[in-house]
């Protein structure tokens, strides 16, 4: 398992050194802040979308022990998501902090992206061990479900600065379409199926967590 | 918002870029598209480097133009890979791999509408019709990035002048080529197509507005919008139509192609104005290719001496 994560981790470190890598050999085209920007916020959606994968993945396939690799990849969307958010106050706005409040409250593409950020960085702050026992599982639980609003407003984000072709946001908003529509489908088909247990808390131990 | 896509994924994304390159490449692209999903396009970027563009042939006799900006030109390779041609792709190092084999001969033009004079005329006799001239013009895209290209062609009025436009023509509208066979962006709903532009008659009979057919001192790259574009420098990119095929005269104001698609987004006018936004977006600075910084936006894209009388007294917030 420890190698394992090594690996893994050292493979989610593979789209920064690409970029690097572009940037080192003047491989970033002719818009290359443009280039990084999208880059940094293509895979920030990308790992959002794989850690909402992990929950239905180990459950489908019986596979527990995935549950391991979560917080990695969530943190890496965080990651990401921070070097996105840098792009655009550094290269973009130049720490101008007057034009990007400007920004925030008159374009609603930037209000969705940077709610999406935010959300995420409460998520990032509690992701030890032992913020999970000071807050308790439950308590855990409910706050990290903040992912679900920021994958949400991530693809809205995204879908609303694309100027004509939304192949791409509807892709991505196709695939946290179907993580979430999962959970939906995982919460619901037990309440009905037998209403009545469902009421009793004590059968809801089983409450999944994410 | 307007859905004009469906869901399902576009088969130019399936094979991206797969089209231009030689069949060994295009199998070898194929197979990196094939392993890899979301993302996966990138790595068919680093497999497939940027290709040469077609070389254009020199042009003779190029005179100089008063109208030049002596500003620092953009580099080539910046201009000829980095392109807002939907026709071809959305993608914008798409074109220059996807236009390489675009046939630009034989191509007429046809001139028709409130004219006295009907003509169509082939793009090598319109060359023909005055002296090339180089015009260096800063060129706005509204997405907020800029370019400097040294242009080659003449004024648009030259061409207009030779049919003769009747008293009760108002605005002058331009058709680019509809040929989804060579253009696979056609073959998505995109925008609406054939690509429609238009201007208003002063506008289009004012000296800075060219026809183009050529830049850097050669033919246009195919990617630029050969064989003939317009050029409008103080007005955002999309208004500079490129492959034309037909300009019409009319009296009522033509519909442009980006204006039906997103009309609250992208009106008739469109000149450079960074004291009116996009509605998504600021429109005050702009990224130069190749600089780091941004730079302010320039009314009229610092061409307000030439053609601000063109719209005394309009509310330029209403008419944007």
């Amino acid at each position: 398992m420890r190698w394992l994560k090594i690996v893994i981790f050292l493979a989610c470190l593979g789209p920064l050194i690409r970029l690097a890598w572009k940037a080192y050999s003047g491989g970033l085209g002719a818009n290359p802040i443009e280039f990084i920007t999208h880059s940094t916020g293509d895979w920030t959606l990308i790992f959002l979308c794989v850690t909402l994968g992990v929950t239905p993945l180990r459950r489908l396939t019986k596979q527990y022990w995935l549950i391991r690799l979560r917080r990695m990849f969530g943190l890496f969307a965080f990651f990401y998501a921070a070097l996105h958010f840098t792009t655009y106050i550094w290269l973009d706005k130049f720490f101008d902090l007057h034009e990007m409040i400007k920004d925030v409250s008159k374009r609603p593409f930037i209000t969705a992206g940077f709610t999406a950020f935010l959300l995420l960085v409460p998520l990032a702050v509690t992701s030890s061990s032992g913020w999970i026992r000071r807050l308790g599982g439950k308590r855990w639980n409910l706050l990290h479900r903040l992912i679900y609003v920021s994958a949400i407003a991530a693809v809205i984000h995204y879908l609303w600065l694309v100027k004509a072709d939304l192949t791409k946001p509807l892709r991505y908003a196709a695939v946290v379409g179907v993580l979430l529509g999962y959970r939906i489908l995982a919460w619901s088909v037990p309440l009905i199926r037998s209403k009545k247990p469902a009421l009793f808390p004590g059968k809801r131990a089983e409450v999944p967590e994410g | 918002m307007l859905i004009k896509k469906p869901a399902d994924i576009a088969s130019s994304e399936i094979t991206p870029r797969g089209l231009y390159l030689s069949r060994r490449a295009f199998l070898r692209g194929a197979a990196i598209a094939g392993a890899t999903t979301l993302g996966g396009g990138l790595l068919g970027k680093l497999a497939s480097p940027w290709e040469q563009a077609s070389a254009g042939t020199k042009i003779d006799g190029i005179q100089k133009s008063n109208f030049s900006t002596n500003e620092k030109i953009t580099p080539y390779k910046d201009v000829t890979h980095y392109n807002n041609y939907y026709e071809f792709s959305t993608d914008k190092e798409g074109p220059a791999g996807l236009a390489k084999n675009f046939r630009t001969r034989p191509w007429t033009v046809k001139i028709e509408g409130l004219v006295s004079k009907k003509k169509t005329l082939d793009v090598d006799s319109i060359m023909k019709l005055a002296s090339p001239e180089e015009r260096v013009y800063r060129h706005r895209c509204v997405e907020g990035w800029s370019i400097v290209v040294p242009w080659v062609g003449f004024s648009l009025s030259t061409l207009l002048k030779q049919v003769e436009p009747l008293g009760k023509a108002k605005f002058v509208e331009f058709t680019t080529v509809y040929d989804p066979s060579q253009m696979p962006g056609q073959r998505e709903r995109v925008l609406e197509w054939p690509y429609v532009e238009g201007l208003r008659l002063d506008e289009a009979m004012h000296p800075l507005t060219l026809l183009c057919f050529g830049m850097y001192g050669e033919v246009l790259p195919n990617q630029d919008g050969a064989p003939l574009r317009l050029v409008v420098p103080w007005k955002y990119g999309f208004k500079s139509a490129k492959a034309i095929v037909k300009i019409a005269f009319t009296e009522k104001q033509p519909i442009n192609t980006w204006n039906k698609a997103t009309p609250n987004e992208y009106g008739f006018y469109s000149n450079v104005n960074p004291n009116v936004d996009h509605p998504r977006w600021s429109q005050a600075r702009e990224r130069r290719l190749g600089e780091f910084s941004k730079r302010p936006t320039l009314m009229f894209n610092g061409y307000g001496d030439q053609v601000a009388s063109l719209y005394s007294g309009m509310d330029l917030k209403r008419y944007f």
